[in-house]
């Protein structure tokens, strides 16, 4: 009962990443429509199963006449984009930090933990608004923002994993085969804690792409006309009291995106038998 | 133990020093301050007057270390927009962010607490599955995106609370209530460990050889040990809400320092976008500072580390 529950939301999650990833891949083929093209003689069509819906647009058009749908599955290309740049631009921070900190400890960690705690310290979601605003909004500026402010859990599980392992059996047998540091840390030590940083790399795409859903929906995010799905919202906003299905699209669909990847990630940890904050 | 505070103050200093160089570091980042300051139909003139009546032609080692000075001294510049002092303009919006984060906070721990325990005492059961399966799906909910449905059912299609505004507290329930919701699933994780670790302990085993009831041996021997960590994560959670009340404050049109801050980017009003990321830093430092030194006060084995 336990396992085959777990599994199943494993699957599920698997699945919808799946999913995202292909329509981020296919979009030009899947989409039905062109989603910048704008129509503004069919503005604000309900979707096909709601009154004055039609089959043309089967989740309806938003207030400049663009087909939904459209927009959606290109939008998959942006979230997709931003939660895996993200993850391997923030990864490769984190992780060298990490377990620098925690291989050489001493100074070393003092200096470490102390850039762990000053970026703790930074208001995120102020600072990438900040940033964005000063610099101009564009998605490579919201992917660098990103990765500068969200490698601090990639930090903490690799510092403390990579304490843990430092001690083990196999690291003292290859320092007395007079191995290297640099080959100990890339070939000893990585190996070994890479499963528990492949489950933070989960919540932290899923995180990033909540994230720019936030920033996007306080216009400094993915500029427009770009169908990023937290923009979706914020351009909708105004329409929602008498529509509310214009935010109810694109937020379920990011919702669900999000919860598959937290699913699959939950998933990979009960089989790699990571910690999730360590 | 007066090593470990001393330790622990020169830390936070370090850290405060370094906030104040990168919001700094920030207004410096768009190019030429007295050019942004002055807007795109300035004259070359106009450029050098604001570049003079700034200070902003002197050595930017000069320029950094009058504004830490300043900023020392509570001075953190004044507003292009409002013409004001920028900690004044702070100060008359700490109350909502405060009443805000306050509510959240309470929020999150009526919800979490309880929930949490629960969950450990039922320890790999449905029970416990189901509330974690509660924390996944809070997790990935987007908060604005949460804000906006409830104001569509409790403000349009319930009426029972107003939609916006901070005038009264009913205007505060929907805000508080998606504020806290978001640090629930840490919360009550964080709840369900600490009491799953003290169940399992051997002063529990004692407790309960002794025939106290599950109800005295759960609340008063587990939860006391359980709810130390829960404590002082609630101080920085509290910091977390805090800064992150931004996206809140927009979503429901509270005037507080978050939708100052928002307001102050999007109008390239520099010395108080540098405020408030430094008022939040602050408030941040001084809080995380708090949770440790109040675990250490707690717990004198973390003094020995």
């Amino acid at each position: 009962m336990t396992i085959s529950l777990r599994n199943l939301s494993t699957a599920l999650g698997a699945f919808i990443v799946l999913l995202a990833a292909f329509c981020a891949v296919f979009a030009p083929l899947l989409a039905p429509h062109d989603p910048y093209v704008q129509n503004l003689d069919l503005r604000m069509v309900p979707p096909a199963w709601m009154d004055g819906g039609s089959a043309a647009h089967w989740l309806g058009t938003d207030q400049l006449g663009r087909d939904y749908l459209s927009r959606l599955i290109y939008g998959a290309r942006i979230s997709m984009l931003i939660g895996l740049a993200t993850v391997v631009a923030s990864g490769l921070i984190g992780t060298t930090l990490g377990v620098l900190g925690g291989f050489f400890g001493g100074r070393v960690d003092d200096v470490v933990m102390f850039i762990i705690t000053t970026r703790l310290s930074i208001p995120f979601i102020l600072m990438a608004l900040t940033v964005v605003g000063l610099i101009g909004s564009s998605l490579t500026v919201v992917v660098l923002t990103l990765a500068l402010l969200l490698w601090e859990r990639f930090a903490v599980v690799a510092r403390s994993t990579t304490m843990q392992v430092r001690t083990l059996d196999y690291i003292a047998a290859a320092w007395a085969a007079g191995c290297s540091r640099p080959y100990i840390l890339m070939r000893e030590i990585l190996p070994n804690i890479i499963h528990h940083l492949i489950v933070v790399a989960t919540l932290e795409a899923a995180l990033a792409i909540l994230l720019e859903a936030a920033l996007s929906f306080l216009g400094l995010g993915v500029p427009p006309p770009q169908p990023s799905w937290g923009l979706m919202i914020a351009e909708a906003r105004d329409y929602m009291f008498f529509s509310p299905w214009v935010i109810m699209v694109p937020g379920l669909t990011l919702f669900v995106l999000v919860l598959g990847i937290n699913f699959l990630g939950d998933g990979l940890r009960d089989v790699l038998g990571a910690t999730r904050d360590a | 133990m007066l090593k470990f505070f001393a330790r622990r103050l020169l830390l936070a200093a370090l850290v405060m020093l370094t906030v104040l160089t990168i919001s700094f570091a920030l207004t410096r980042l768009s190019g030429d301050l007295a050019i942004s300051i002055a807007g795109p139909e300035a004259t070359q003139q106009d450029v050098d007057i604001i570049r003079k009546s700034y200070g902003l032609d002197r050595p930017l080692v000069v320029q950094f270390a009058s504004w830490v000075v300043d900023a020392a001294q509570g001075d953190l510049g004044r507003s292009f927009m409002y013409h004001e002092q920028a900690s004044k303009l702070i100060g008359d919006r700490l109350p909502v962010t405060l009443r805000l984060g306050l509510g959240g906070l309470l929020v999150a721990l009526v919800i979490s607490l309880p929930l949490g325990i629960w969950a450990a005492m039922r320890e790999g059961g449905p029970v416990d599955r189901a509330i974690m399966l509660v924390a996944v799906v809070g997790q990935a909910m987007p908060t604005f995106w949460l804000g906006l449905l409830l104001i569509i059912v409790f403000g349009l299609k319930l009426g029972w609370l107003p939609v916006s505004g901070a005038d009264t507290w009913r205007g505060f329930v929907l805000p508080c209530f998606v504020l806290g919701f978001s640090a629930v699933p840490s919360l009550m994780r964080l709840t369900r460990s600490g009491m799953v670790d003290a169940l399992a302990s051997d002063y529990i085993r004692t407790a309960r050889a002794k025939g106290l009831s599950r109800g005295v041996v759960v609340l008063k021997h587990a939860l006391r040990n359980a709810a130390m960590p829960v404590v002082s994560i609630s101080a920085v959670q509290l910091g977390f809400m805090l800064s992150g009340s931004v996206v809140i404050e927009s979503v429901f049109a509270l005037p507080g320092v978050g939708y100052l801050g928002w307001e102050s980017i999007t109008k390239s009003d520099f010395p108080v976008v540098q405020a408030v990321v430094l008022f939040l830093a602050v408030i941040f430092i001084l809080l995380t500072l708090l949770a440790d030194m109040m675990n250490a006060l707690l717990d004198p084995r973390l003094r020995a580390s």
